[in-house]
């Protein structure tokens, strides 16, 4: 499997992305700057997280109308594997690749801390690696996470299992609606989520609870 | 609006500069004539407190500064000190007391943003941050709002670039109700072959303007506030810079991929006094003119006069000189970024500071006068008075569980966690220890095995009532931490925040805190390589608490071996090291006797900087064998505050029996200093623990077990028990309860 990052002036959370992709496929991802407009033939492409120009806008607005959104969106639509974490999923909301909004926390601060997830759909390229409702440690570190979506959308998301991640144990840290952490898009093919996987993959990070997402969508045995 | 360089230079104008008459006298002296509006300016912007250090030269020359593995001690934008493998670490600590009073989230933003600058100026990327703040009484009107503002700045800031914060300090006291302090760290990696200086070489090459672009932001700042000539920028201009932390991550990317490219003879960032001060370091230090042309200062706002230009404080601004067969390549590398790149001057031989602007030469200034000539004082001080120590017998009662759980709930003990949860403190994916521990720890990017411990602290009640010996428990308590996480001490940055140094009495706090810094630095090992100085911190005459903030780095071999303050199992031995022979008890300047007894008298606990050495390098050596399985110092509230937050991080118990004989109080309480609790795993009765013990003997330290792990909840003696549950609500309770009152 071949994947490559997105990198985007503001983004700060490349470099942890890289070296979780490196770490645990061996092999160093590519990289594609705002201005490209194809992206090499890969297998996954990962938008990571961090404050996209600055995100002085709605967070991720000014990203998803940079040319080479418009080389990732084409790309999902041939099935391409697209993984957004954290302002990565802001900028696919932004841009239209994921249904609902993502607002400012509840508490309208920034929140760093450990939650809980619970793996609601383990049935996707990127959970396989997961037991259904497996509650799993991850962290998160956003001011914008707030996860919102109008009751049509929602009941969708709901009945179509396009919810994946789901804050769980009362930990939910900001107030999304239904507690919900990360969807996927109807074709299966596109993650967004708030929380970092990237960031507890091995023992320095105190566990390596996300490791089996990058496992699974890495095509890499455990 | 525009300012005309032709202004009449009277009295007024002058004082309004901050400059006294025979400083005004000197300038005279030294350039023959009198100055152009905008080289008073210049004069004001340079011979500040703030940029001279006239005040505190003096006294920061007798602090050690050099060490088998220090690279660049003060005088560069930071210290640097060798940390092996052709790695070293980048670190300097800075206040931003005044702006961050004014406008809390700017003004902690932007001090945030000036010491990131700092360090990647050198060529270093940022890796860890951490930050020591004092706010007044939590009832003072204003204090919620700064905490609030300070902390969202901080974060801001700090989050959107993407260093992780690792670690700090909030205090509360009175004594800052009106002035509070925001001192900011920040520590950066680079290698030890490509560290980057201010110092320029080279004449007639390009002076190159990178970044953001100038405005009137910051102008009317330090030395600048004066109704009579200009009443109107007071007005209409915030003194307090905006920060863009966009800009500056996109700077920090830029200039390391500059660096790289091998295009950079010298770099600056434009920090205080912007622009002027950048430019005539450059040119001072590598003893060469430099002749800038403002026509080609990228601006923001029209009509800006020589004199803003040059006094301008806009944020994530550099100046470098640049290799001129590079430029074009370097120019690339700044549209990429979406930077302002532009040739703003260039170096000459004639040791001017000229400025031009608009064709008229505005200024034209001895460059190496302008920073070497700058006045110095040795300012009057008297001895600071020490308390009498408490009288013998003096140990006020308390029931002990309701004590400590008064104590782990007070202000200055609870829980930080509604703090530092708005801190990305994991970005980077190399933290290792997070805020609450006793040091943070993050990994060496790229090595396998090695990490960076970093600890900020000084206890400023102590420095009020001795600060010689308040200084040097600053010191020894930032090497404690260090020293608690397995670390081994490399350096120090000092960041002396006092009141006004025109008074005796506080020169005096100021002489005395340093030279007590100065002592336990040699005697620890640990040379000062960087630091700022912060006075004049005062409110209608009354000033702040002497707080004089150390921030250390320690290296770590192998961070599989380092400790954490958490006890590792139940029914592990508690060893209390250092321990004095009687059990000690110093109650004087304690959190016991302050927040139980509402008592502030006494001596703070001195510091025997011989025994500190002796127990922290044998603490280490029982981390780093990895016999160690669990570590915290013994500081503010005493041994059972420090029980109480071991077991609170690992939610077991312990139970302490008490002192076999004697007053349980001072025991439980007192803060003498130079102490330690670490678990073993050991069999108390066992051969390993005697061998330990034998150890300890030898090198003069008392070791005794004092208790053991296990259970929810703390025993003390026979007469008290807190469920750790108990404790853990007080610890946490009352940071959020206070925000959200």
């Amino acid at each position: 499997m071949k994947a490559a990052v997105v990198l985007l002036p503001g983004l700060n959370r490349d470099r942890d992305m890289i070296a979780a992709l490196t770490k645990i496929s061996g092999h160093r991802p590519l990289t594609v700057w705002e201005t490209d407009t194809t992206i090499p033939d890969v297998d996954l492409i990962v938008i990571p997280g961090g404050f996209s120009y600055g995100d002085y806008l709605r967070c991720g607005a000014i990203a998803a109308r940079m040319p080479v959104m418009r080389a990732v969106a084409e790309r999902a639509k041939k099935g391409v594997l697209v993984l957004g974490v954290c302002n990565g999923f802001q900028i696919l909301v932004e841009a239209g690749m994921l249904p609902g909004a993502l607002m400012r926390n509840a508490s309208l601060k920034f929140v760093c801390r450990e939650v809980k997830l619970s793996v609601e759909n383990a049935n996707t390229a990127f959970t396989r690696g997961y037991r259904p409702g497996q509650v799993i440690r991850c962290p998160v570190a956003h001011h914008d996470g707030n996860y919102f979506a109008d009751p049509e959308t929602l009941a969708r998301l709901e009945g179509e299992g396009q919810v994946v991640f789901r804050y769980a144990e009362g930990t939910n840290p900001n107030g999304s609606i239904n507690d919900i952490a990360g969807i996927v898009d109807s074709g299966g093919n596109v993650l967004g989520m708030m929380p970092h996987p990237e960031n507890l993959i091995e023992p320095a990070h105190g566990g390596s609870d996300g490791r089996p997402l990058f496992e699974s969508v890495l095509g890499v045995a455990a | 609006m525009t300012l005309r360089n032709d202004i009449p230079i009277t009295p007024e104008l002058v004082a309004a500069h901050g400059l006294k008459p025979d400083e005004y006298q000197r300038i005279l002296d030294l350039i023959g004539r009198e100055p152009s509006f905008t080289e008073l300016g210049i004069f004001s912007a340079m011979w500040n407190e703030h940029c001279s250090y006239k005040s505190s030269k003096k006294w920061l020359r007798t602090l050690p500064t050099e060490g088998p593995r220090v690279i660049q001690g003060p005088g560069e934008n930071a210290g640097v000190v060798d940390i092996g493998d052709g790695d070293c670490v980048v670190f300097k600590m800075e206040s931003h007391n005044h702006p961050s009073y004014i406008e809390p989230y700017q003004g902690a933003a932007t001090g945030v943003g000036g010491i990131l600058r700092d360090v990647f100026t050198m060529g270093a990327r940022p890796i860890a941050a951490m930050n020591a703040l004092r706010f007044g009484e939590p009832d003072h009107p204003k204090t919620k709002h700064l905490v609030s503002g300070v902390v969202a700045g901080i974060g801001g800031y700090g989050n959107s670039f993407g260093v992780p914060t690792v670690g700090g300090e909030v205090n509360f006291d009175a004594r800052y109700n009106g002035n509070c302090l925001v001192n900011a760290f920040a520590a950066g990696l680079a290698r030890t072959d490509a560290i980057f200086y201010s110092k320029a070489s080279g004449v007639g090459l390009p002076v190159v303007y990178l970044g953001a672009k100038t405005g009137r932001d910051g102008v009317g700042g330090a030395t600048m506030a004066s109704a009579e000539f200009d009443d109107r920028i007071e007005e209409k201009r915030p003194t307090v810079q905006v920060g863009d932390p966009f800009t500056e991550k996109c700077l920090l990317e830029a200039c390391l991929e500059l660096m790289a490219s091998g295009a950079v003879i010298a770099i600056q960032d434009m920090g205080a006094a912007g622009l002027t001060c950048s430019a005539v370091e450059m040119g001072a230090k590598g003893d060469l003119g430099i002749l800038l042309d403002l026509d080609k200062v990228p601006v923001r706002e029209e009509r800006m006069t020589a004199y803003e230009m040059m006094l301008s404080e806009s944020q994530e601004r550099m100046l470098m000189v640049l290799r001129p067969e590079k430029e074009e390549e370097a120019e690339a590398i700044f549209r990429k970024w979406g930077l302002d790149f532009a040739i703003v001057g260039h170096t000459t031989d004639d040791l001017r500071f000229r400025v031009v602007h608009q064709g008229d030469e505005v200024a034209n200034l001895p460059i190496k006068d302008l920073g070497d000539q700058a006045p110095e004082y040795d300012r009057p001080w008297i001895e600071p008075k020490t308390p009498a120590p408490l009288a013998a017998g003096d140990v006020p009662r308390a029931d002990v569980a309701e004590a400590l759980l008064k104590l782990v709930g007070s202000p200055d003990l609870c829980s930080r966690r509604w703090v530092w949860e708005q801190y990305d403190t994991l970005i980077q994916g190399n933290s290792l220890q997070l805020p609450g521990g006793d040091a943070g720890v993050v990994r060496v990017d790229g090595h396998p095995t090695k990490a960076l411990a970093f600890s900020s602290d000084v206890t400023p009640r102590y420095c009020e009532t001795d600060p010689y010996e308040g200084g040097k428990q600053a010191v020894a308590e930032c090497w404690r931490n260090l020293t608690a996480v397995g670390a081994e001490p490399l350096a120090a940055t000092d960041n002396l925040n006092f009141g006004n140094p025109e008074r005796p009495e506080i020169m005096g706090q100021f002489a005395r805190a340093v030279t007590g810094i100065g002592d336990a630095c040699r005697a620890l090992g640990f040379p000062i390589v960087s630091g700022n100085v912060s006075l004049y911190n005062e409110t209608n005459g009354r000033g702040i608490l002497p707080t004089p903030t150390i921030a250390g780095v320690g290296l770590i071999d192998d961070w599989t071996k380092t400790v954490r303050i958490a006890f590792a199992a139940a029914g592990q031995a508690i060893l209390h090291v250092g321990a004095r022979r009687d059990f000690g008890g110093h109650l004087g300047q304690s959190l016991y006797l302050r927040e139980i007894h509402g008592r502030r008298d006494g001596p703070p606990p001195p510091v025997d900087l011989v025994h500190e050495k002796r127990v922290g390098d044998f603490v280490r050596s029982l981390i780093r064998s990895g016999v160690a399985t669990a570590c915290h110092d013994i500081s503010d509230g005493g041994l059972a505050v420090a029980v109480a937050e071991m077991a609170m991080a690992s939610d077991i118990g312990a139970t302490i029996p008490g002192p076999a004989e004697g007053d349980p109080i001072p025991f439980l309480f007192g803060e003498d200093q130079g102490r330690y609790l670490v678990t073993v795993g050991l069999d108390p009765q066992g051969e390993e623990i005697a061998e330990l013990w034998r150890r300890a003997e030898e090198a003069g330290i008392f070791a005794p077990w004092i208790g053991t792990t296990g259970g929810d909840a703390l025993r003390f003696g026979d007469d008290w028990t807190i469920p750790v549950s108990h404790l853990k609500v007080a610890h946490e309770s009352w940071f959020p309860a206070y925000m959200n009152s």
